[in-house]
This record gives structure tokens, C-alpha cells and sequence, in this order.
């Protein structure tokens, strides 16, 4: 190998592919996006969200209420802006608490294998077996309504996705013989899965949870839209769009705004999934 | 060569595997990798494995590493017998015995830089304080033939002879007294192979190591090693010093010798051709493994097995119809 | 001649760079001769023989030369033409005949269908020379054989079904492509005697393509080494392996360990083969070559005849004779033991 290729890490060449996609990078910009609104919406909300007065209630989309204003007079746009922050809250928890939980289950399942592996992924098929939201509203049911329970509910029910990928990537990388060199020096079990199985399918972990973000929104919509998620007067995207579908054809914006926003952060999280995916995947590569 | 005390003795080990089982749990497809094998391996010397595919050769090196748990058979290292231990005492082990694979792109971790490679054993074991690793892995890298600002570079970057070399730092790094090569050079260019298998035994020198050789090659095994063992199906055929290789006695070594091709053309030889292919090692029948393709078959070879017997000294071979040797 | 090739570049457009994978590459073949293409991964061995076919893929374009196959250039012909070439003409084995024959398909169907393609032959007629091939070819009892799919059959006897196809339209001139690099020591000892053979007795033209010194020494007629996309030597089978002229001829055939020779050592060329993109800009060998002067890493040397029948491509060849004579005065032979 001669000096004058320039130095690269797995990360840097996944970089360097994930930016010549058009679609992925647009996906970014408005993932980016999302986030520095919600961070920083709060500075730049034209109305306050939560009080609005009912002589200005039904307001089509003008100069001062660029969304209008909903069936309690507040300022749709402020209320979306708002609702960001907890729909990628909800979003970005849940998967990281579904990718804890069933990363260390899939690894635990694949790398011991035999009766560990049969119970733990049986388990996950019977779960598997409940429709994602029937589970997710079952569990809400019995836990009651609010956010941190909307999250809990969600990462428990996408738990056995991310098990089950994580267990197929390491049943094939734990066959290698680097795996076996590992072992050889002196690694113990725990090492081994840490520090060697999981960071070769890190890559199939990321995609799977960016693109399990956008479900997860998904997901905490539609349990908002049927009143179990998070709770008026809370801007979150879905039960917005709950209570607003009373009004769906004498104010149609009161469900359009909230519904567009929904459509285009999951479509961002979907694009920068996929481009990812072509990024990180090997068989993409040209050598 | 003198008598030098054994480091490693395997005593009738025998490894299948089970392919397929009935519905009640029973072995109905077993495939017998190794099969009854004994041979020792003295302090310092390159004992070679030589035969082809499914012959079991590798299977014995992975047995010798804990990579598998034999069905019987003993394995001293030292004296002390290592064929079934516990995760702990396995890995204690892990400064004498280590192993070189075959395929330098599977062998190392995609995702760790040769330095993390490297450093790893010496750091996990505490070999070294901290600050003396990097000196260390330099050293090792010198060994091998790497320069060592190549120690933040991940192993994509490498070609497949120097993935190799990494992958021999590596089994180096504890400082084993004991290595299982396990066709090392198979998978290099020609012109790559014979800069590994100098390094190999210049390795072999400086650190006093012996080896366990594994080859499909004849002409690289016989270039390394001080004594060779032909497997053929799970079974030795025929152990020889290296002299004695150019004497062989059983069929199957002769079919194997004048079946490599010598690179030049005025050495025209003798063609022993073997009829039909290597059997499937699955359910072999009784008798010699080899009957089926023999030329010197007779009607007793398929009925048991032959034992091995000298012919020279230290050259043991397998045969019943093998004529001494002249 | 059966085959000419006259100053092939074939030319790879990649994400790096284009690179030339073969450059101003000329060889001939005749009947009933075996010509040994040899070198490493990345020598462009493999490409020249799929250029001959035309089949170098999307990415590959032949840049320039001309490719007399009987005095008709294939590079002009249409695809027809080159199909219709492909089969009953010229005939080329893989590697792996896996990859080659059709997972999906009975090893009947498979030579059934090349037959008539290529052939005037009613089905019936078309499975009798189907049979007849597959006995050919030394494989037992082919009745039974035909129906077997390819992964019912070990590595060899998928090779034998290959070389039983790519002869079942009777060739003028076969291209094997490593032929038993996927094969155990005794079976590729089988196959190539299989081949050596089959070339004797159809007297057809056989392009041999290796890595394995061995086996051009034991199979070929004439030999052509490759490096990095350049022929660097060509010779007559004897004299190259008697007295090799170019640097890195001379170093494959010493770094080979052998049966019959015993050495402490092994000698070695140093350094590996470049990245295809990143090859000298004089002699492609300069940066492994012990004989390395000045002008080689600056100019391109010519591939020069020496005598009748080898050419070599090096600056520095009069001085290695030289040497190589001085050698031998000294007592000649002294690896030999």
C-alpha cells in the first residue's frame, strides 16, 4: 500500500459515500432541521402554543397565524414547533431503549446459542405474534396515558425487531475466524460480544434505528390520535391531529399542518435510513 | 535429529461431526474429521500436516486450540494434558499456544486498527504496563516486516501478504512458544508466499518456536518442516522426516508427490493418476480410508485397517501392500 | 494462425481512475498449441482472455488493437457473430465451474441446450453427444450422471461437465481460466492430464491461464508472463524455465519451494504487486527489480525479440546475462543440492 492513498477508517468511507446520495443528505438537512427546532424553537415561537383565545379560534392560515389557529384559537405553527421536541423525544428514546434492551438479548441469544438462544427468541416470536399498536395500547391501557408511558410502551413492542436483527448479525460474524483469533488471545466472553462482534454489526443496528425512529413517531402518533399517548393540552403531532379531526371538513388545516409534519419527518428519517444503509453495507462497496 | 522431549502430544484423537439427525435425535450423517491420529511434536521442531480438502488436517490444528472439543483422545502441551478445559484455564493457555489462519481477509477485525489489533492481547493479558505497549507492538510490527506508522491504518488497507503479516504479529504478541499454522501461504500470490514462509522461519529462529504446519502444498510443507504426517479421510497414512519424502511408501503419498507439478519442463516424471475423487469422509466403511482409489489395493485392505508401521526410522506408514523400502 | 493478438489494451473506468488493466498486449496461438498466460492476481491474465471473448463486462472498454481470430478481427464483429463464435469456435473454461453451470438446471438440460444452440441437432441427437461428451471426458457411468445437478457433483467432476460443454461444439480453441486452482492436488492432476489429452487428440489451440509455474511447466508449449498488465516475457516453455531473462520470471521461478530441490531460503522478490492504480510510471517491475537503473523508472521498455522465438521486455537484460554467465563459471548450480 503505497503513502499517497490518504489514510481511511470504515466511518470516513461510509461518510464519503453517504454524501454523493442527493436523497440521503436531504434527509439530513431536515433531520438537522428538526432538531435545531427542537432545541432552540422555543426562542423563535411567534404565539404561545398553549393559550390561544377562543374569539380567534378557526382562523384559516394568514400573516399572523401562518398555520391558523385551531378549535381553541392557539397558533398551529407554534403548537407544531413545539410538538418537535416531543415527537423526537418520543422518537429517539424509545429506539434507544428498544436497541438497548433487544441488542442485548439478540447478542446474549446468538452468541450463547442452544437453550438460551430457544428461550430468548422464543419469547420474541410470541410477542412478535400481538400486532405492534394492540400490544402498544394494551400496555398503555394498563400503564395510563402520558409521554414517558408512550415511550415505554413503544420501545417495549419494537423490542424483538431489533433483537432479532441484531441476533442474525452476530450469528454470522461470530463464525469468523477473527472472532476465533479473539478468543484465542485471551478475551473473555463479555469482550468478545463488546468489543468485537458488536462494533462489525453496529452498522446494521444504525440503520435499522434510524429508520425504527421514524416508526416510532409513527407509533406515538397513532397512539396520540386515539387519545392514549401524550395528552392536551401537549402539541404532539398525532393527538393534534386527534383532536382536530372533529373539524376536518370546515378546517381542514387544523389536521393538514400537523399531518404534513409527521409525513416529512418520517420521510426525512426514511431517507437518511436508506442512504445509510447503502453507506454502510460492504456489498455496496467497490472493492 | 535428536531425541528432544515432546511439547506436544496428541493421543488417539478422534473429532466428527454430526450432519444430520433422525427426528428422535439420533446421528445419521457423521462425518469422522479426524480419526484416531497420534503424533507428538518435540521442542523446535516444524512438524507438517499435509493433504487435501476434508482430510481433517485443519480439524486437528482447531482441537489442538480449544476451537473444538474432541469426542476422545488426549492432548498434552508439556506434559500437562489440555484436552478438556474450562474457559480460564483455556485461556492461561493463550501464552503458549496460538494459531495463524488461512485467509488473511476473515482473520482480522474490519473494524479495529492494527495498533487495537495488536495491543489488545498484550493489554488484556497485562503483559506489559501501558506505557511500554507501544514499543512493543513497533517491535512486532519490525518483526513481521511493517513499518510502524501503518499502526493506525485498518486492515482494508492492506494487501492480502501483509493482512498475513498482521495476522502473525498477532499470534506473536504473547509471546507463544507453540504455533498452529494453518495454511498460511494458500491464499498469497506466488511471489508473496515465499516472502511469508522465510518470515515464518526466520520467526521460528529468533523466538525458538515450533510449529504445527498445515498444507495442502507438498513442496511448501516439505520446505518448512523438519517431519511431515500425509493425512488422507481423518487417518495419517505416512510419517517422515523430511528426507524421507522423497522415499515415500504409501500409495497415497506417491499419488500425492508426483501429483504436484514441478516447474520445469525437463523433469518429466512418472505420473501416478488416481481414479476418481476424494470420498465424502461421511460414514466411512471399515478398512484402510484410501482402498477405494488405491492402485495396490488388495481384497483385505477394504476389510480392516492397516496399522502403522517403521520402515525407516522415524518414517511410519500405513499400508498393507507398501514393499519396503529400498 | 489461429488466433492473433496484436497490441490488445483493454481499459477499466473506475471510481480511481481508469486502469489499464491489459496494455499493448500481442501473442499467438496456433493449432495444437498450448500457450501459457501466466502471472499474479492483478496481472491482467484474466482480462486479456475475457477480451478475447468479449465478454470484459460494462466497465471494461478494449481501447485499442486488433484480435485476429483465423484472420477475422472479433473486436469488428458484430454479437451476433461473436456468439455464434463463442460456442463452436472458441470455447472458454472458469475457475469455478460452479459460478458457470446453472444452479437450477440438470447437467442434461444444460448440455442439451448448448448442443442445439450452437449445433444442427434434434434433441435426441443432441442428448447422444451429450452422453458421448460426458464419457469423454472420464466421467463414470454419465447415463446416471445427466440427471445430477450441479451441486450433487464434487469440485472435479463439476469441471470435468464443464470441459464437457465448452468441447461439445468441438472448438478450434479453448481458453481455460485457472482449470483446477479450485481443485485438490490429485484431482487438478486428473484434469489437466484431462486437457493435455483432449488438446492432443481434437488438435485444437489452447490458451492456459495460471498462476501455477508448475503447471505451465508440465502443460505448455509457450509461455507469456504478464505484469501488471504488460506481457514482460514470452519463450518457449524450455528455455524460459532453462534460462529466464526478465527479473521477475526470475524471480517467480526461484521463489517457488520444490520437491526435487531443498534450500535454506527461499529467494524472494521484495515488495508486492502495485495497486492497479498506483503502478510505476517506467518499468511496471522497477520498484521490485534488483537490476533497477535510472532510465526504468522512467521509460516504458519495449517487449524485444532476442532471439527467434522469445522476446522480453527489460533495459537491463544484457547485463543480467552476463551475470547469469559468471555464475556458472563459478561452478553453476549452487542451490541445487
Amino acid at each position: 500500500m503505497s503513502d499517497s492513498i490518504k489514510k481511511s477508517s470504515p466511518a470516513a468511507d461510509a461518510w464519503h459515500v453517504l454524501k454523493q446520495s442527493k436523497s440521503a443528505m436531504l434527509g439530513l438537512i431536515i433531520i438537522v432541521f428538526l432538531f435545531l427546532l427542537a432545541l432552540g424553537g422555543k426562542l423563535i415561537l411567534p404565539h404561545d402554543p398553549y393559550i390561544g383565545s377562543m374569539a380567534e379560534n378557526f382562523q384559516p392560515p394568514s400573516a399572523a397565524h401562518w398555520m391558523g389557529t385551531d378549535e381553541l384559537g392557539r397558533d398551529i405553527l407554534s403548537r407544531i414547533i413545539d410538538g418537535t421536541r416531543i415527537s423526537l423525544r418520543v422518537g429517539i428514546v424509545s429506539v434507544l431503549a428498544a436497541l438497548v434492551v433487544g441488542t442485548a438479548l439478540g447478542a446474549t441469544a446468538a452468541y450463547y446459542g442452544k437453550r438460551v438462544d430457544m428461550i430468548i427468541m422464543r419469547f420474541m416470536d410470541m410477542m412478535l405474534a400481538i400486532p405492534d399498536i394492540l400490544l402498544a395500547i394494551a400496555i398503555m391501557a394498563a400503564l395510563g396515558p402520558g409521554i414517558d408511558k408512550a415511550i415505554i410502551a413503544i420501545s417495549f413492542v419494537t423490542i424483538p425487531q431489533y433483537a432479532r436483527i441484531v441476533r442474525g448479525c452476530v450469528l454470522s460474524v461470530k463464525e469468523s475466524d477473527y472472532i476465533a483469533a479473539a478468543r484465542l488471545v485471551g478475551n473473555k466472553d463479555w469482550r468478545i460480544i463488546a468489543r468485537h462482534i458488536l462494533p462489525n454489526v453496529a452498522s446494521a443496528i444504525i440503520v435499522r434505528s434510524t429508520l425504527g425512529i421514524s416508526s416510532a413517531i409513527l407509533d406515538a402518533a397513532a397512539l396520540g390520535f386515539l387519545g392514549l399517548g401524550v395528552q392536551p393540552p401537549y402539541a404532539e403531532w398525532g393527538t393534534m391531529l386527534g383532536s382536530g379531526r372533529l373539524y376536518i371538513f370546515n378546517a381542514p388545516y387544523i389536521v393538514v399542518f400537523p399531518g404534513l409534519a409527521i409525513t416529512i419527518t418520517v420521510l426525512a428519517f426514511n431517507l437518511f435510513g436508506d442512504g445509510l444503509r447503502d453507506a454502510l453495507d460492504p456489498k455496496g462497496k467497490i472493492r | 535429529m535428536p531425541e528432544l522431549a515432546p511439547l506436544v502430544q496428541v493421543k488417539s484423537l478422534s473429532k466428527s461431526f454430526v450432519l444430520e439427525r433422525s427426528w428422535g435425535g439420533k446421528p445419521t450423517s457423521v462425518l469422522k474429521a479426524v480419526d484416531n491420529i497420534s503424533f507428538s511434536v518435540a521442542k523446535g521442531e516444524v512438524f507438517g500436516l499435509v493433504g487435501e480438502s476434508g482430510c481433517g488436517k485443519t480439524t486437528i490444528g482447531k482441537l489442538i486450540c480449544g476451537m473444538f472439543s474432541p469426542d476422545s483422545g488426549q492432548i498434552l502441551y508439556d506434559g500437562r494434558d489440555i484436552t478438556h478445559l474450562n474457559q480460564k484455564e483455556r485461556r492461561s493457555l493463550c501464552t503458549e499456544i496460538q494459531f495463524i489462519f488461512q485467509d488473511p481477509y476473515s482473520s482480522l477485525n474490519p473494524r479495529m486498527t492494527v495498533w487495537q489489533t495488536l495491543s489488545e492481547p498484550i493489554a488484556i493479558n497485562g503483559l506489559l504496563p501501558k506505557s511500554e505497549i507501544g514499543k512493543r507492538v513497533d517491535k512486532l510490527l519490525d518483526c513481521v516486516g511493517l513499518a510502524s506508522y501503518t499502526k493506525s491504518r485498518y486492515p482494508h488497507e492492506f494487501s492480502g501478504g501483509q493482512r498475513q503479516r498482521i495476522g502473525i504479529a498477532r499470534a506473536l504478541a504473547l509471546n507463544p512458544k507453540f504455533i498452529v499454522c494453518d495454511e498460511p501461504v494458500s491464499a498469497l500470490d506466488v511471489s508473496i508466499q515465499a516472502q511469508v514462509l522465510n518470515l515464518l522461519a526466520d520467526l521460528k529462529d529468533e523466538f525458538g518456536l515450533t510449529y504445527i504446519f498445515i498444507a495442502h502444498g507438498l513442496n511448501v510443507i516439505k520446505h518448512l518442516s523438519d517431519r511431515v504426517a500425509v493425512m488422507y479421510l481423518g487417518k495419517i497414512m505416512e510419517t517422515a522426516p523430511k528426507e524421507g519424502l522423497s522415499n515415500p511408501i504409501n500409495p497415497y503419498t506417491k499419488a500425492l508427490m508426483s501429483a504436484i507439478p514441478i516447474p520445469d519442463p525437463n523433469r518429466k516424471r512418472e505420473r501416478i493418476l488416481l481414479s476418481g475423487d476424494v470420498p465424502s469422509p461421511i460414514n466411512p466403511g471399515p478398512g484402510c480410508r484410501f482402498a477405494s482409489r488405491c492402485f495396490a489395493a488388495s481384497p483385505e485392505c477394504s476389510l480392516s485397517e492397516p496399522p502403522a508401521q517403521e520402515y525407516e526410522k522415524g518414517h511410519f506408514a500405513s499400508c498393507f501392500n507398501a514393499a519396503p523400502a529400498n | 494462425m489461429l488466433l492473433e493478438v496484436k497490441g490488445l489494451t483493454t481499459v477499466f473506468h473506475m471510481k480511481e481512475g481508469a486502469v489499464r488493466a491489459v496494455q499493448n498486449a500481442s501473442f499467438q496461438a496456433g493449432k495444437g498449441e498450448v500457450l501459457a498466460i501466466v502471472g499474479e492476481s492483478g496481472s491482467g491474465k484474466s482480462v486479456t482472455s475475457l477480451s478475447i471473448m468479449g465478454l470484459v463486462g460494462e466497465q471494461g472498454t478494449v481501447e485499442s488493437g486488433r484480435i485476429l481470430y483465423k484472420g477475422e478481427d472479433l473486436l469488428k464483429a458484430s454479437k451476433k457473430r461473436m456468439q455464434q463464435l463463442r460456442g463452436n469456435e472458441i470455447s472458454m473454461i472458469f475457475q469455478e465451474p460452479m459460478t458457470s453451470l446453472n444452479p437450477v438446471h440438470s447437467i442434461r438440460k444444460q448440455l442439451v441446450e448448448a448442443i442445439t444452440t450452437h449445433k444442427n441437432a434434434t434433441k435426441q441427437e443432441a442428448e447422444e453427444h451429450a452422453l458421448e461428451m460426458l464419457d469423454f471426458v472420464g466421467i463414470p457411468s454419465p447415463k446416471a450422471r445427466m440427471g445430477n445437478y450441479p451441486h450433487e457433483m464434487s469440485g472435479g467432476m463439476r469441471q470435468r461437465v464443464m470441459i464437457a460443454m465448452a468441447l461439445s461444439c468441438d472448438p478450434q480453441l479453448l481458453i481455460a481460466d485457472e482449470p483446477t486452482t479450485a481443485l485438490d492436488v490429485t484431482i487438478q492432476a486428473q484434469i489437466m492430464d484431462l486437457l493435455h489429452g483432449l488438446k492432443e487428440r481434437l488438435g485444437m489451440g489452447m490458451i492456459l491461464i495460471t498462476h501455477d509455474l508448475g503447471i505451465v511447466a508440465e502443460t505448455a508449449d509457450r509461455v507469456a508472463v504478464m505484469y501488471c498488465g504488460r506481457i514482460v516475457e514470452e519463450a518457449p516453455v524450455k528455455e524460459l524455465f532453462e534460462e529466464p531473462l526478465h527479473p521477475y520470471t526470475r524471480g517467480l521461478i526461484a521463489s517457488i519451494p520444490r520437491l526435487d530441490v531443498s534450500v535454506k531460503r527461499l529467494p524472494v522478490i521484495r515488495g508486492m504487486v502495485p495497486d492497479p492504480t498506483l503502478v510505476p510510471k517506467g518499468c511496471s517491475f522497477s520498484d521490485r527489480c534488483d537490476y533497477c537503473e535510472d532510465k526504468c523508472k522512467r521509460d516504458v521498455p519495449g517487449l524485444a525479440s532476442v532471439s527467434p522465438t522469445r522476446k522480453v521486455r527489460c533495459f537491463q537484460r544484457a547485463g543480467i546475462l552476463e551475470e547469469k554467465d559468471e555464475k556458472d563459471e563459478k561452478g553453476g548450480a549452487a542451490c541445487q543440492n
